[in-house]
């Protein structure tokens, strides 16, 4: 694949999270990309329509989501950094075939620029409203690694990390956003491609034969047999063994066939986490992630300049939880209060880590959809700090 | 000892020594006739990737053929076998699934695969019916017939696959029936030497399911009635409907070359360069 075209947009620039999101596809190394128009998600697309070709790339405008996600699974067998991006309605027709990445142990980065629902609900109106389905909306058990950006920068540069982490574990990567994120135009700064680390997956080179190798179901990342190499390489998401061939009749396999994947994360889990924290020392923890946690810094200025002890707890990866983290946090703190931009997604998770060691408090926006109001988190803070 | 071995076993993966299908099916009759095309053609197994969807005739390349397959998802091969195709696009990709794979669940894939004329080559196995999952009725299951969903009779119509992807744009697509397994092979190369998409729909004897519900029986009375029943394009093209009633009718509907999607983006993507 030519590289010389690929022309990184180096420097600052105010511009559009989605637009940052397709940059950043590019920066990753991206070379195909699946999508059916959805709004607030569209613009991604549309960039990178444009702009995947001049990086020697190819968009696919597919005839519904589900081919959109199925044939950016095929391309990455063939040998592609693939992604597909879309929207709540979209990723509800994605999930079998996210099970199928899940279970083929597949690279593959999926934006999700998430709008108000259920249903057709309102498309360009952000809410947190996927946070759940992400993580359990395909049928099986699995483990998934999602991302949330705060920003148009973070459309950036978490999308080069989704990228990084699909290739390194051989795995789907969602990146979060929503249609605050997604539309709102701000400083982007992108670093000279030099600066841009990369991560390529590794593939196998040991001959012809699957029946000598492990292509799959290896907690440390088998190697991809991808396509097109004389690798006969054999892909099903029917249970399989380490060598991908089917067997629905051994127990030991089918445990592998769903333990696997899921230790291949949460083994490695101190590389894939970040979370941001000011709080060491703080009574009360705005606990947030993405679009919230900028409104949650301004209720913590605010609470700070009245003399309140009150700190912001940022998760950069929602999936696999944070639980060290969070438990960690509650034994610090008197007490949490999860910000989210929805009915309470993430909550009853992060209320599991933490509710024996601190109190624990939900509060949504004072309208759903809106963001929440600095004013209004701050007395929420005062009750609770009565 | 040095045992007699078919001369298409080269093709088959060395661990697998059975298959999956039942006595009679005619899934076996259809893996040669691929694996025949490509000998013929002299192409090597190392040119192809093969995807596949779920049913029993999803289980013809995966895992016998000893190539990259992909056996995907319900309904949803074609779009795995585009992404494939577009990412190697000097390799063949072949498509190889059932009528309810393909027609049903994954309609919408094959008529859009076939309208972006996409490098694919799509053998289509219709049996008429679900068989693996026993005996339901399917899009292709004739009007009329009782089947374990439709007990009373099947009410509904069934679909011309062959006649809707012509509609739909594809540059190449045969119909054929399992007791004309030569011409198979021929349209197949014939489909592997073009560029575009191409459909090879194959009418196939389903004894236990199909045979058992429409009474025709064991396998070799189904392909007696694929002989008696079949009749070819050109003929048909003189008949009207009532003639054609219960007809097959067989032979290559269209073949035409037209610009290739994968072809055409990277015609795109040098011009994309070009004038950056």
């Amino acid at each position: 694949m030519t590289s010389q075209n690929k022309k990184i947009p180096s420097g600052t620039h105010f511009e559009m999270g989605n637009w940052a999101c397709a940059e950043g596809a590019i920066a990753a190394g991206c070379t195909f990309a699946a999508g059916y128009p959805i709004t607030p998600a569209s613009e991604v697309a549309n960039y990178l329509a444009e702009r995947l070709p001049q990086a020697g790339g190819t968009f696919l405008q597919t005839e519904d989501e589900i081919a959109a996600v199925c044939a950016a699974i095929g391309a990455s067998w063939a040998g592609k950094k693939a992604m597909t991006v879309t929207s709540g309605p979209g990723i509800s027709l994605m999930q079998e075939n996210i099970g199928f990445a899940v279970a083929t142990e597949t690279p593959l980065v999926i934006v999700d620029v998430q709008r108000l629902g259920p249903s057709t609900g309102v498309p360009s109106i952000g809410m947190a409203g996927d946070m759940v389905q992400v993580a359990r909306g395909s049928h099986g058990d699995y483990q998934i690694i999602a991302l949330c950006a705060q920003s148009p920068q973070e459309m950036f540069d978490l999308t080069v990390r989704a990228f990084n982490l699909a290739e390194r574990f051989r795995v789907p990567v969602f990146l979060m956003a929503d249609g605050f994120i997604g539309h709102m135009r701000e400083q982007v700064v992108i670093p000279s491609e030099k600066a841009i680390s990369l991560v390529d997956r590794k593939i196998t080179q040991k001959g012809k034969n699957p029946m000598e190798r492990q292509d799959f179901l290896d907690a440390e990342v088998a190697p991809m047999p991808v396509f097109g190499r004389g690798l006969a390489s054999h892909v099903t998401s029917s249970c399989h063994d380490i060598h991908g061939m089917r067997n629905l009749s051994d127990p030991e396999v089918m445990h592998s066939y769903i333990m696997t994947p899921i230790q291949k994360i949460k083994k490695h889990r101190d590389e894939i986490v970040q979370v941001e924290s000011d709080c060491a020392g703080k009574k009360v923890a705005l606990v947030t992630y993405g679009t919230v946690a900028r409104a949650a810094r301004a209720a913590a200025r605010m609470a700070t300049d009245q003399g309140l002890s009150v700190g912001t707890f940022r998760m950069l990866t929602c999936w696999p939880l944070p639980d060290q983290e969070i438990r960690q946090l509650a034994q610090e703190v008197d007490a949490m209060l999860v910000l989210e931009n929805n009915a309470g997604q993430m909550f009853p998770y992060l209320k599991a880590e933490a509710a024996d060691k601190c109190r624990v408090e939900f509060l949504g926006p004072q309208t759903l959809g809106q963001i929440h109001e600095p004013e209004y988190v701050l007395a929420r803070l005062k009750e609770m700090m009565k | 000892m040095n045992a007699i071995q078919h001369p298409l076993r080269k093709y088959i993966r060395g661990h697998v020594t059975k298959t999956t299908t039942c006595p009679g099916c005619g899934n076996g009759m259809a893996a040669q006739a691929i694996l025949r095309a490509i000998d013929e053609l002299g192409l090597s197994m190392d040119d192809f990737v093969f995807v596949s969807g779920i049913g029993c005739s999803a289980w013809i390349p995966s895992p016998l053929f000893a190539a990259d397959t992909l056996h995907t998802t319900h309904g949803r091969p074609i779009a795995y076998a585009t992404g494939v195709k577009l990412g190697l696009p000097e390799k063949h990709v072949m498509v190889v699934s059932g009528d309810g794979d393909l027609s049903a669940i994954g309609g919408n894939h094959l008529i859009h695969a076939a309208r972006k004329n996409i490098g694919l080559t799509v053998v289509l196995m219709n049996n008429r019916i679900y068989g693996m999952t026993g005996g339901q009725t399917a899009p292709t299951t004739p009007k009329g017939l009782r089947t374990i969903t439709s007990p009373y009779e099947t009410l509904e119509y069934p679909f011309n696959i062959a006649e809707m992807v012509v509609a739909a744009g594809a540059p190449f697509v045969a119909r054929w029936t399992t007791f004309q397994p030569r011409q198979i092979t021929r349209s197949l190369k014939k489909a592997l030497q073009r560029k575009g998409f191409s459909l090879i729909e194959v009418i196939t004897q389903c004894p236990v399911q199909f045979g058992r519900v429409s009474k025709l029986g064991n396998a070799v009375n189904m392909l007696k009635h694929f002989k008696e029943n079949s009749v070819p394009l050109k003929k048909a093209r003189a008949l009207d409907s009532g003639a054609l009633a219960g007809k097959i009718v067989v032979g290559e509907f269209v073949d035409i070359e037209k610009a290739e999607l994968a072809q055409e983006c990277a015609r795109i993507i040098r011009q994309a360069q070009e004038a950056n």
